[in-house]
């Protein structure tokens, strides 16, 4: 977690250094260690009481985050009472297809709308950006007769087929695509490059920066969408892990610790993800994608 | 060969233009139709012209989900537009350590909100941790129900989303504080100015463009508002429904076999009605370039257009 985190830096100037005493140094790391325990706080203690036995007292105040009574039993009894491990490898496969199909066609899209001159093009590109402004929510009732009617309905295919290109991701890519001087296209034009040796050979290492940030984007929406797949999806062997905890919660949540169990399990993969790409999280929020 | 090679660039975007039509142009031409008919499944819709928008006015939990979804954008909007600012303050600044805090405040906004809202279930429970220190701290001497009273669902609601919102928030005004001239800080302590003075005269107009788009963006997502409140409250939307959102009334009016689908279509074109000005808004600040580029450019392709005509 200690790897740097590449945003702009504030250089602190030898007045400020000098002005900056004790006391101001100890209320900054004060209001730190207190943001600290607030935003990180509910996870730790989530993670402890997923450990805790039966003997333990998880509503003890101030509350413990060292189980006395240690055990791993509540990790057995959610795989008992929900398949969480297929529910997680459920929300896998939607988000992987769903990394796979954004940068795919928002990178051929974004090639032709950022660096290729073509009749109506301007026109296209409007009809894509105005998409942008109708949120998911408005078209919830109709999406679903289209998926019902295209034979969709409670499949992960019609989990995974509206989002399967984003308009956002369109954009990002095409403003990635018009950021290639136009020169080394042309030269490849010159030297016979094919449409797909000049997308493979000179658009895409030039994209690449910002194809993981949409990948990264569409991943987390897969992972974390909730209301999508609560409304295609209706058979419980069939859930993806965000609607699958809720069932967990509204229908066996009388064990808090089971239920923690469970969260940690959802919890996990996008931690080991946030961990290892922090740089296309920042990234992304800085190029304005939007968050579902 | 040479007409196929014309034709690339139409491959290329088809199919973006082919999702944008199916999944999302179409959807909503086809919700404004529908919400002119007696829609639902298994049956011909009749049209029955405006009755689905008079029956908006006459149905009162249309009034409690506006009323919810409203109250809870006017608490999340503003905290969620200046908390996020302080945040970033505290962490701009090179401490030893400060990318570990940075990198954890950003924690929360990974986590998917039903996750999230199940420890906050736990958490905002009569026995949970918040009801504790509160009794401990000597504020109520007995439990505050956060998940049983219709406004303290909408509070707890909101406190999660700021909570979750935070991480996130402070990022965009990290880059933005970022851009502030450095010598303007200086100038403004040399004239005497304290730390709050320069935050109010310097700090914010100089993130006055983000928090434009900050509280365009929360107010656009807070007035879609589904996750938070279904969670909370199990998906019953409170005592008598009265903490259900707009979206979870169109997803509870239009889904089943019984589903008013006419309905629920004009319930979803409120949403847009009620959506698309903050969302117009965060468009023109994030795209507006683009957008005036296209209409030049369009524009451009017009006369010259024209031009040959002339000419011809």
């Amino acid at each position: 977690m200690s790897a740097r985190v590449d945003m702009p830096e504030y250089r602190v100037s030898f007045r400020e250094k000098w002005q900056m005493g004790q006391g101001e140094m100890v209320l900054r790391y004060g209001s730190l260690i207190l943001m600290l325990l607030i935003s990180v706080g509910p996870f730790v203690w989530q993670l402890a009481t997923s450990f805790k036995g039966p003997a333990d007292d998880i509503y003890s105040f101030p509350p413990s985050f060292v189980p006395t009574d240690f055990t791993t039993d509540n990790y057995g009894q959610v795989m008992r009472t929900i398949p969480v491990i297929k529910y997680a490898w459920h929300s896998l496969i939607v988000a992987t297809t769903l990394v796979v199909t954004n940068v795919f066609f928002a990178t051929l899209a974004g090639y032709a709308f950022g660096a290729l001159r073509f009749r109506f093009k301007g026109l296209l590109m409007a009809l894509v950006l105005s998409t942008l402004l109708l949120p998911a929510e408005v078209t919830l009732t109709s999406q679903y007769l289209t998926i019902k009617s295209l034979g969709f309905a409670d499949s992960l295919v019609g989990v995974i087929l509206p989002g399967a290109i984003g308009a956002i991701n369109v954009l990002l890519m095409t403003a990635a695509a018009a950021a290639i001087p136009p020169s080394i296209l042309e030269a490849a034009t010159i030297d016979g490059a094919s449409t797909w040796q000049r997308i493979r050979h000179v658009v895409w290492p030039n994209v690449r920066g910002m194809a993981s940030v949409v990948g990264l984007m569409s991943f987390i929406q897969g992972w974390d969408d909730f209301l999508w797949p609560l409304v295609v999806l209706s058979d419980p062997e069939k859930y993806t892990l965000t609607v699958g905890m809720q069932y967990l919660q509204s229908n066996f949540g009388s064990d808090p610790r089971v239920v923690a169990a469970g969260t940690v399990i959802a919890l996990v993969p996008i931690i080991v993800l946030f961990a290892l790409m922090q740089k296309q999280f920042f990234k992304g929020v800085e190029s304005g994608a939007v968050k579902g | 060969m040479k007409s196929l090679r014309g034709l690339t660039p139409y491959l290329l975007a088809f199919p973006a233009v082919l999702w944008v039509l199916v999944f999302s142009i179409w959807p909503f031409l086809n919700t404004v139709v529908l919400s002119f008919t007696d829609a639902r499944p298994l049956r011909t819709p009749e049209p029955v012209g405006l009755a689905n928008y008079a029956k908006l006015f006459r149905d009162e939990q249309f009034g409690y989900a506006v009323t919810t979804s409203l109250t809870y954008t006017l608490i999340a909007v503003p905290l969620l537009t200046f908390l996020p600012l302080l945040l970033a303050l505290l962490v701009k600044a090179k401490l030893p350590g400060i990318s570990f805090f940075r990198t954890t405040f950003y924690f929360p906004v990974i986590a998917s909100v039903v996750v999230v809202g199940i420890i906050w279930m736990w958490m905002f429970d009569s026995q949970g941790l918040v009801n504790q220190t509160l009794q401990m701290l000597g504020i109520t001497d007995r439990p505050v129900n956060f998940l049983v009273d219709r406004w303290l669902i909408i509070l707890t609601a909101a406190l999660l989303t700021i909570w979750k919102g935070l991480g996130y928030y402070m990022v965009v005004y990290l880059a933005a504080l970022g851009s502030i001239d450095k010598e303007l800080y200086e100038a403004a302590a040399l004239d005497g100015a304290g730390p709050i003075r320069r935050f109010w005269s310097v700090t914010v107009p100089g993130v006055r463009g983000a928090m434009l788009l900050v509280t365009a963006l929360i107010t656009a997502a807070a007035m879609r508002v589904f996750s938070e409140l279904f969670v909370l409250t199990n998906g019953s939307g409170g005592p008598g429904g009265h903490a259900m959102s707009l979206v979870m009334q169109i997803k509870q009016v239009g889904s089943g076999l019984a589903g008013q689908i006419g309905y629920a279509s004009a319930l979803s074109v409120a949403l847009f009605v009620l959506t698309i000005g903050p969302m117009l808004f965060v468009g023109w600040v994030q795209q507006g370039d683009n957008v005036r580029e296209g209409i030049r450019n369009w524009q451009k392709a017009r006369a010259f257009k024209k031009s040959q005509r002339v000419a011809a």
